[in-house]
């Protein structure tokens, strides 16, 4: 079953020669359970898409279903299956942190007693019971987040659509963020679409990925997928101790393929190549003088630079 | 040396394009399984009402009660300078004095502020918040702009207290207040979530509700009798007038109450207006 379905999505803002396309022809399919995540740099239309999947922005053309009801024709239906985490939170910087919860809650059509349960169970999940009565616009940019993103969890809706949810937080609470929604999915199937920059949180979070240029999707898929799709290289990284043994053919070999910088080799190798090479070296006697080493798979980030690089010069082709 | 045959063998550019791994799978969501999901359903009025309203008034505890008290300095500070001004020996002026001082700390917070918060969330992108709950525009705009007229209630009460004292009127018409604050604080409140909605910029807003105080200023404290023809007219349109002219006959020793209650008619049917012209503004800022 389909959480969103959306098609031809396209959005423009502003008007005559000023007109600028934010969101140029998007169809995304977005399954019950996924976590779905939406990539891409300041100005790809990121924010355009998740605020039109709430039914907080009319497309220019183009469809969007959610559990199959028409959202850009009844536009309120999207707010009784989805919370939406948009990236101000200046309606709730003056409350408390637990009644900005409760009140979400109260507004998703919880009981006043209700809603004073989940808020206090929202609190201890993401470690904010300290802050609870501290007003939310008070608390550093980090708790400030972690505050507001607490409020899309009240009310538990099937589907939540985040802008940006780790933003400006710190390792921990951005783990909490995620084991938040990982748990939601696990118990309950729930859809989590979510904004991101963050290419770690891109690989540890993300079932799939539609990565965004210029509003359009350049690339939609698992994030192993995509980084397969660009190369199947890896990055093996060896930093020697002492010198390295240069008769030892594999290492002599290693070395013409590697960028040198001191004791450090990097080369990028076919998968099974890396893996060869570094069965060879940890049990052969070159490892009496290897001090470390990494095999990487490239990163998202590696992966967004080349399927944009690919889509800017089909531009000016 | 078969462990290192591929690297030995193959030089040339290590990075090739090769298939993606499991390419012949499906790239497709991950379908969960699971009953068929049911669309919530929308928040009810009065619940959604509640909720916004006590959210609301919980942000007086944190940030307003400062501006509580600037709305009555203001006023207090009015009276205290027009007792020096103004013949006092006329009874219409006393009463129209303290009324008008009392209605403006209403405009300073019901009328102003909330003007320049819903535009300030307005241009912050912040009425997402509201516009992506399933909840009834209308009871967005009826919580914040109830919350407002009460933030007015405790400056309008010192305000109206100390009016009544110094200008010599009876203290126990001050009952009046009940009807004239939940009147004139939802006309004007309705007035500034409309101003605050409709202003296509912030400082727009701010400019709106500055000016919608500044009329009542005017037009509510200065005694009707010293305005000239023209500006009588301007008076007679203002909604304010209204509240104004309600708390100040219930000063008279005789009171026609009729009177009172067709101004206080009048303030109603103005907050029914402006409420509804708000809720669709809000609407329409949505949807943009």
């Amino acid at each position: 079953m389909l959480s969103y379905a959306v098609r031809g999505l396209t959005r423009r803002h502003g008007a005559g020669e000023h007109a600028v396309l934010a969101n140029d022809g998007i169809d995304l399919d977005i399954g019950r359970g996924e976590v779905f995540g939406i990539l891409g740099p300041n100005g790809a239309g990121k924010t355009t898409l998740v605020r039109q999947l709430m039914g907080l922005l009319r497309p220019t053309s183009g469809s969007i279903h959610l559990f199959g009801a028409d959202v850009v024709a009844h536009p309120e239906t999207a707010g009784r299956a989805a919370a939406y985490l948009g990236q101000d939170d200046g309606a709730l910087a003056d409350l408390p942190v637990a009644l900005a919860i409760e009140t979400t809650a109260r507004l998703r059509g919880l009981t006043r007693a209700a809603a004073r349960r989940a808020g206090r169970d929202i609190l201890e999940e993401l470690g904010l019971v300290a802050l609870a009565d501290r007003s939310i616009g008070r608390l550093s940019g980090g708790q400030r987040r972690l505050a507001t993103f607490a409020t899309a969890l009240a009310g538990d809706r099937p589907v939540l659509v985040l802008d940006e949810p780790t933003t400006g937080l710190d390792p921990v609470a951005r783990r909490a963020v995620w084991r938040a929604l990982d748990r939601r999915r696990a118990s309950a199937g729930v859809t989590v679409i979510l904004v991101t920059h963050n290419v770690l949180e891109a690989e540890t979070v993300l079932d799939r990925v539609a990565v965004l240029d210029e509003g359009r999707v350049i690339a939609c898929d698992t994030p192993g997928r995509l980084k397969a799709s660009v190369s199947d290289a890896v990055r093996l990284d060896l930093v020697w101790r002492g010198d390295p043994p240069t008769d030892d053919p594999v290492v002599a070999a290693l070395e013409r393929r590697s960028a040198v910088t001191g004791r450090r080799w990097t080369a990028r190798l076919p998968a099974g190549e890396a893996r060869e090479a570094l069965g060879w070296l940890t049990t052969g006697p070159a490892f009496a003088v290897l001090d470390d080493f990494t095999l990487a798979t490239p990163s998202l980030e590696d992966v967004y630079l080349a399927l944009g690089g690919r889509a800017r010069d089909l531009e000016h082709a | 040396m078969s462990a290192v045959g591929p690297l030995a063998a193959v030089p040339g550019p290590i990075i090739a394009r090769a298939a993606a791994d499991g390419a012949d799978e499906a790239s497709g969501p991950a379908v969960g399984a699971g009953p068929a999901v049911v669309l919530g359903r929308r928040t009810a009025f009065g619940p959604a009402l509640a909720a916004v309203y006590t959210g609301q008034l919980a942000r007086a505890r944190v940030a307003r009660i400062p501006l509580l008290f600037v709305a009555a300095f203001q006023s207090v500070g009015i009276l205290l300078l027009l007792r020096g001004v103004v013949d006092t020996g006329s009874e219409t002026t006393r009463e129209q004095v303290v009324a008008g001082a009392s209605v403006l700390v209403v405009a300073f917070v019901a009328l102003n502020l909330l003007a320049q918060r819903f535009g300030a969330l307005r241009a912050a992108g912040a009425l997402d918040y509201y516009l992506s709950l399933p909840v009834p525009r209308s009871a967005v705009v009826l919580g914040t702009a109830g919350s407002y007229a009460t933030f007015a209630v405790p400056g309008t009460i010192v305000t109206a207290v100390f009016g009544a004292l110094l200008y010599d009127l009876p203290l126990d018409r001050l009952w009046m207040l009940a009807p004239v604050l939940v009147l004139a604080g939802a006309s004007l409140a309705g007035l500034g979530a409309a101003i605050g909605l409709l202003a296509p910029k912030p400082e727009l807003a701010t400019v709106g509700g500055q000016l919608g105080m500044s009329v009542v200023l005017f037009l509510g404290i200065i005694p009707a009798d010293r305005l000239p023809v023209v500006v009588r007219a301007v008076r007679a349109a203002v909604p304010s007038t209204y509240a104004v002219d309600a708390l100040a006959d219930s000063f008279h020793r005789h009171v026609h109450w009729w009177g009172v209650v067709v101004d206080l008619l009048v303030c109603a049917a103005v907050a029914v207006v402006s409420l509804a012209v708000a809720a669709a503004a809000l609407r329409r800022a949505g949807r943009a």
